[in-house]
C-alpha cells in the first residue's frame, strides 16, 4: 500500500511542473481521495466488467454461425441479426463508456488533487447506467431494438443511459470544479470536451431518430454523425486523454509536448466531428464529399498523438526538452526509474496495455481515414474492413486502454494488490494474439472480399464463400478476447469480494469490539474481587 | 487553455459546426422532401409501401436484417447506347452505317455524334443511358440508390456490410412465396447460402383434414416430416411482403437512366 502510495507521488515526478510540485501533498489527502473514489470505481467497473464477458459470449455466438448458419437458429433472442449488435453495444455501452468514465473520475481527483464529494450519487449513477444497458440489450435481443447502428437501445434504456451519464458527468465536473490543483494538465481538455461530448451527441441522435423521427435518409445522415462522434470522437477524447496521463507517468519523462497536445486536440475536435458519411451515400453530394475531406484532415491529430506518444515513451537518458525542470524534478525522475520497471518490467503490466492500445490506435484511426477515401472505399465499403476497423477501434485501443489503467488504478483505490497479478499480466498476452486473429483475417479478408465484389463476373456466392475461412479464424481470436475478458472480470470480481470480506470482517471487529471490552472488564471485576475475598 | 471554459467554448464551436453541417443543414434541405416525378412519365416516386410491407420493415428492423444486408446499389458512372428505331428511306446505307459505328458503351457525346450521323444518313435514333458498375452488372439495380428511394421508410435501413446481397431491388427478382421458402431454409433456394434459417417466424403442424393452401412448397430434404405442413407466421408473411416491394428503379431526376 505504502509503495503504492509512493509510486503515485512520484508518478507525477512525469507530469509538469506545478503539478509535480504537488509531491508534498501529505499522503494523507492520497488516502482520502482514493478512499472517496472507492466506492463509485468499484460500481462502474464491476458492471462493466461484467458486460465486457457478456459482450464477448455473444459476439462469440454470432461468429459461430458462420460456422454453421442453422448454429441456435430456432432461436428469436439469438439469430444473428440480434446477438451481433446486442454484442457490440454490450462492448460499447456496457464497457467502454462507464470504464471510460471511472477512468475520467479517477483522473480527476487525482491531478486536481481533491477527494470526491458525495460519493453516493456516481454510485447510484453507476448503477442507473448498468441498469440501462441491461434494459437496452434485452430490448435490442427481443426484438426491440431501434434499428440505427450504435443507436440500438430503445428508447426506455436511452432514458436511463442519459442521467446516468448526466448525473457521472455533472459529479465528474464538480470534482474538476473544485480542483486544488488549478492549472490544467493535457488530459483535463481531453476528459472535459468527452464529458459534454456525449450528452449533446446522444441526445440528438436519440430526438431525431427515436423520439422524433426525421424524414427519409436524414436518418442516416443523422445515424453517421452520431456513431462518428461516439466511436471515433468520443472513444479518442477518453483514450487519448487517458494515455496522456499514463505515458509519462510510466517512461518517466514529460509528456512531448503540450504545445504538441494542444494542436492534437484542437485538430481532432475540429476535424473528426465531421467524419462518418460515406463516400456513395445516397445523399447530396456535398455530404460524403465533405466528410471524406475532414477524414483525410484527421491525419494530422493522428500523427500527432503518435509523435507524442513517440517521443514521450522513448527510452532516453537525455534530457528532457520541457524547460525549467528543478533539480529536485530529476531527483525524482531517478527514483521514478525504478518504478517504471515495476510497472513495465514483468512484461504485460498496465504500460504494456497502454502502449499497445496507442498503437492500436493510430492503426485503426488509418483504417478509418483510408475507408473515407472515395478511391479505397470502392473496394472496403460494405465489407468486413468496416467490422474489422470497428473492433480495433473499440478494443484493441480502447478497451485495452482502460485495462491499462484499471489495473493500475483500482488496486490503489481499493487499498490492496491485485488479487491475482498474473492472471492480469495473462490478460495482456491472451488479448494481444487475440486482437490480431479478430482484426487481421477481417481485414485482409475484407479487401479479399471488396476487389471480389467489384468483379462482376465473381459470383457473390464465391464472394461470400472466400470470406468464410477468415471469419472462421477470427472466432479463434474472439475465443482470445473471451478468456482474456474473463481473467480481467475474474480479477475485480475477486477484488470486489476481498474488499466487502473486508468490510465485513471489520464491521464484525465493530460490532464485537464494545462486547469483548465489557465482558474483559467484568472479568477483571471478578477477578479484583476474588481477590479482595 | 487556462479553465473548464474555454475547453467548454472549444466544445461549443467544434461539435456545434458539426451539428449544423451534419444535422440541422441536411434536415433543412431533405427534412421537407416530396414524392417526386418520374422521368418521362407523370407519375410520382415513391408511393408509400402497402400497409403489410410497412408492417414487414418492422419485421427486418427487429431481427437485424441490415446486419448483413445493404439496400443501397452504387453506380461508378453512365454509359450511353444508341439504338435505331427507324432505318428511313435507305435502309442499305443506314445499316452499313450502323455496322461501321460502336453504338453501346458510348459517353454522351460520341453518342450524339453517333446519333447525328445515323440522322444524316436518314435513319432515326435514340439514346439509352444506362448506369454502369459491379452492382449494377451484378443486376442488383439499374441505377444507384438515391435519397427519393427513402422517403418514406422509418427506420431507414440502408446497412453497412453485404455478408449477403444487396436487397433494394429484391422485389424485381423474386416473389413473395420465394422469400417465404428462404427465410424458412435458405439452402433450399440457394445452394451453399450463409444465412441462418428463420423457422422461428414459421409453424410446423400437423395437416388437419387438408393440407392448407398456404403451406410452404418444400423439396423433401427440407420437408417436414410427413403428415406435417410448414405454415409461415404473420410476421413472415409481412417480411415477405415488405422484401417483395423493394423495388427502387425508376428513372429520376438525380440519377437519369433511360433504359
Amino acid at each position: 500500500m505504502t509503495v503504492n502510495k509512493q509510486n503515485e507521488d512520484s508518478g507525477r515526478a512525469a507530469l509538469p511542473r506545478r503539478q509535480a510540485d504537488q509531491q508534498v501533498s501529505p499522503t494523507g489527502l492520497m488516502e482520502k481521495i482514493d478512499a472517496s473514489l472507492r466506492v463509485p470505481l468499484l460500481a462502474l467497473f464491476g458492471g462493466a466488467a461484467f458486460w465486457l464477458v457478456v459482450s464477448s459470449v455473444l459476439a462469440m455466438i454470432a461468429s459461430i454461425k458462420f460456422h454453421a448458419p442453422d448454429f441456435l437458429a430456432g432461436c428469436p433472442v439469438l439469430t444473428y441479426g440480434r446477438v451481433q449488435p446486442a454484442a457490440d453495444n454490450a462492448l460499447l455501452y456496457g464497457f467502454c463508456i462507464p470504464a471510460g468514465l471511472g477512468v475520467a473520475l479517477w483522473l480527476f481527483a487525482q491531478l486536481g488533487q481533491t477527494p470526491l464529494r458525495g460519493a453516493i450519487v456516481p454510485v447510484v449513477a453507476a448503477k442507473l447506467w448498468h441498469l440501462g444497458v441491461l434494459v437496452g440489450l434485452a430490448g435490442v435481443l427481443s426484438g426491440n431494438s431501434t434499428g440505427f447502428a450504435w443507436l440500438e437501445f430503445p428508447r426506455a434504456g436511452s432514458v436511463i443511459l442519459f442521467f446516468a451519464y448526466l448525473l457521472l458527468a455533472l459529479w465528474a465536473m464538480m470534482n474538476f470544479a473544485a480542483r486544488r490543483e488549478r492549472a490544467l494538465y493535457p488530459s483535463h481538455w481531453f476528459l472535459v470536451a468527452a464529458l459534454f461530448w456525449f450528452p449533446w451527441i446522444y441526445s440528438t441522435a436519440n430526438l431525431f431518430l427515436v423520439a422524433w423521427p426525421v424524414r427519409g435518409v436524414v436518418q442516416a445522415i443523422i445515424g453517421w454523425w452520431f456513431a462518428g462522434n461516439l466511436l471515433f470522437v468520443w472513444l479518442t477524447l477518453v483514450g487519448i486523454g487517458t494515455a496522456f496521463y499514463f505515458l509519462p507517468k510510466f517512461s518517466g519523462r514529460p509528456l512531448q509536448s503540450h504545445y504538441l497536445a494542444l494542436y492534437a486536440f484542437w485538430t481532432l475536435i475540429l476535424f473528426g466531428t465531421w467524419c462518418g458519411i460515406p463516400p456513395g451515400a445516397p445523399v447530396p453530394a456535398w455530404l460524403p464529399v465533405l466528410s471524406s475531406f475532414a477524414a483525410v484532415l484527421t491525419v494530422v491529430p493522428v500523427l500527432a498523438v503518435a509523435a507524442i506518444a513517440w517521443q514521450t515513451s522513448r527510452r532516453s537518458d537525455a534530457p528532457s526538452l520541457e524547460s525549467g525542470v528543478t533539480s529536485s524534478l530529476r531527483l525524482e525522475k531517478s527514483a521514478h526509474r525504478a518504478d517504471t520497471t515495476t510497472n513495465c518490467e514483468p512484461k504485460g503490466g498496465p504500460y504494456c496495455f497502454i502502449r499497445f492500445g496507442l498503437l492500436s490506435f493510430v492503426l485503426s484511426s488509418l483504417m478509418l481515414i483510408a475507408m473515407a477515401c472515395p478511391r479505397i472505399s470502392q473496394v472496403t465499403e460494405f465489407t468486413w474492413f468496416g467490422p474489422a476497423q470497428t473492433q480495433l477501434q473499440l478494443y484493441g485501443f480502447f478497451a485495452m486502454m482502460m485495462f491499462g489503467a484499471i489495473y493500475h488504478l483500482l488496486p490503489r483505490v481499493v487499498g490492496f494488490e491485485l488479487p491475482f497479478p498474473k492472471l492480469a499480466r495473462l490478460h495482456f498476452w491472451i488479448s494481444v494474439p487475440g486482437v490480431v486473429l479478430l482484426v487481421l483475417p477481417l481485414a485482409i479478408g475484407g479487401m479479399e472480399q471488396g476487389m471480389k465484389l467489384n468483379n462482376p463476373n465473381i459470383a457473390f456466392m464465391d464472394a461470400t464463400k472466400a470470406m468464410l475461412p477468415f471469419l472462421r479464424t477470427s472466432t479463434i481470436g474472439l475465443l482470445l478476447i473471451l478468456l482474456g475478458n474473463s481473467l480481467f472480470a475474474l480479477n475485480i470480481f475477486a477484488m470486489t469480494f476481498k474488499w466487502e470480506l473486508a468490510l465485513v470482517k471489520k464491521a464484525v471487529a465493530l460490532v464485537k469490539t464494545p462486547l469483548e471490552t465489557a465482558s474483559a472488564s467484568a472479568s477483571l471485576q471478578r477477578d479484583q474481587g476474588e481477590v479482595k475475598a | 487553455m487556462k479553465n473548464g471554459f474555454w475547453i467548454f467554448l472549444a466544445v461549443f464551436v467544434a461539435l456545434g459546426g458539426s451539428w449544423c453541417g451534419f444535422v440541422l443543414a441536411p434536415e433543412l434541405q431533405l427534412g421537407g422532401a416530396k414524392q417526386t416525378a418520374i422521368l418521362n412519365s407523370s407519375d410520382v416516386y415513391p408511393v408509400g409501401r402497402p400497409g403489410e410491407a410497412n408492417q414487414g420493415l418492422s419485421v427486418y428492423r427487429a431481427n437485424g436484417c441490415a446486419a448483413c444486408h445493404t439496400e443501397q446499389v452504387r453506380q461508378t458512372g453512365v454509359a450511353c447506347s444508341v439504338t435505331l428505331t427507324d432505318a428511313g428511306k435507305n435502309p442499305e446505307a443506314v445499316t452499313n452505317l450502323i455496322l461501321s459505328l460502336t453504338l453501346t458503351n458510348l459517353t454522351k457525346e460520341e453518342a450524339d455524334v453517333a446519333s447525328g450521323k445515323i440522322t444524316a444518313a436518314g435513319g432515326k435514333a435514340e439514346i439509352h443511358t444506362v448506369a454502369t458498375g459491379p452492382d449494377i452488372a451484378r443486376g442488383w439495380g439499374m441505377r444507384q440508390s438515391v435519397a427519393e428511394d427513402f422517403l418514406h421508410d422509418n427506420p431507414v435501413q440502408l446497412g453497412g456490410l453485404r455478408a449477403g446481397p444487396d436487397l433494394s431491388n429484391i422485389g424485381a427478382r423474386a416473389d413473395a412465396n420465394w422469400q417465404l421458402l428462404h427465410l424458412y431454409a435458405p439452402q433450399s433456394v440457394v445452394k451453399g447460402s450463409t444465412m441462418p434459417p428463420f423457422r422461428y417466424l414459421f409453424e410446423v403442424r400437423k395437416i388437419g383434414r387438408e393440407p392448407s393452401s398456404n403451406a410452404l412448397k418444400l423439396p423433401p430434404e427440407f420437408a417436414p416430416p410427413a403428415g406435417y405442413e410448414v405454415l409461415p407466421k404473420p410476421e413472415a408473411v409481412e417480411l415477405a411482403a415488405y422484401l417483395s416491394s423493394l423495388r427502387a428503379n425508376v428513372p429520376l431526376f438525380s440519377a437519369p437512366i433511360s433504359p
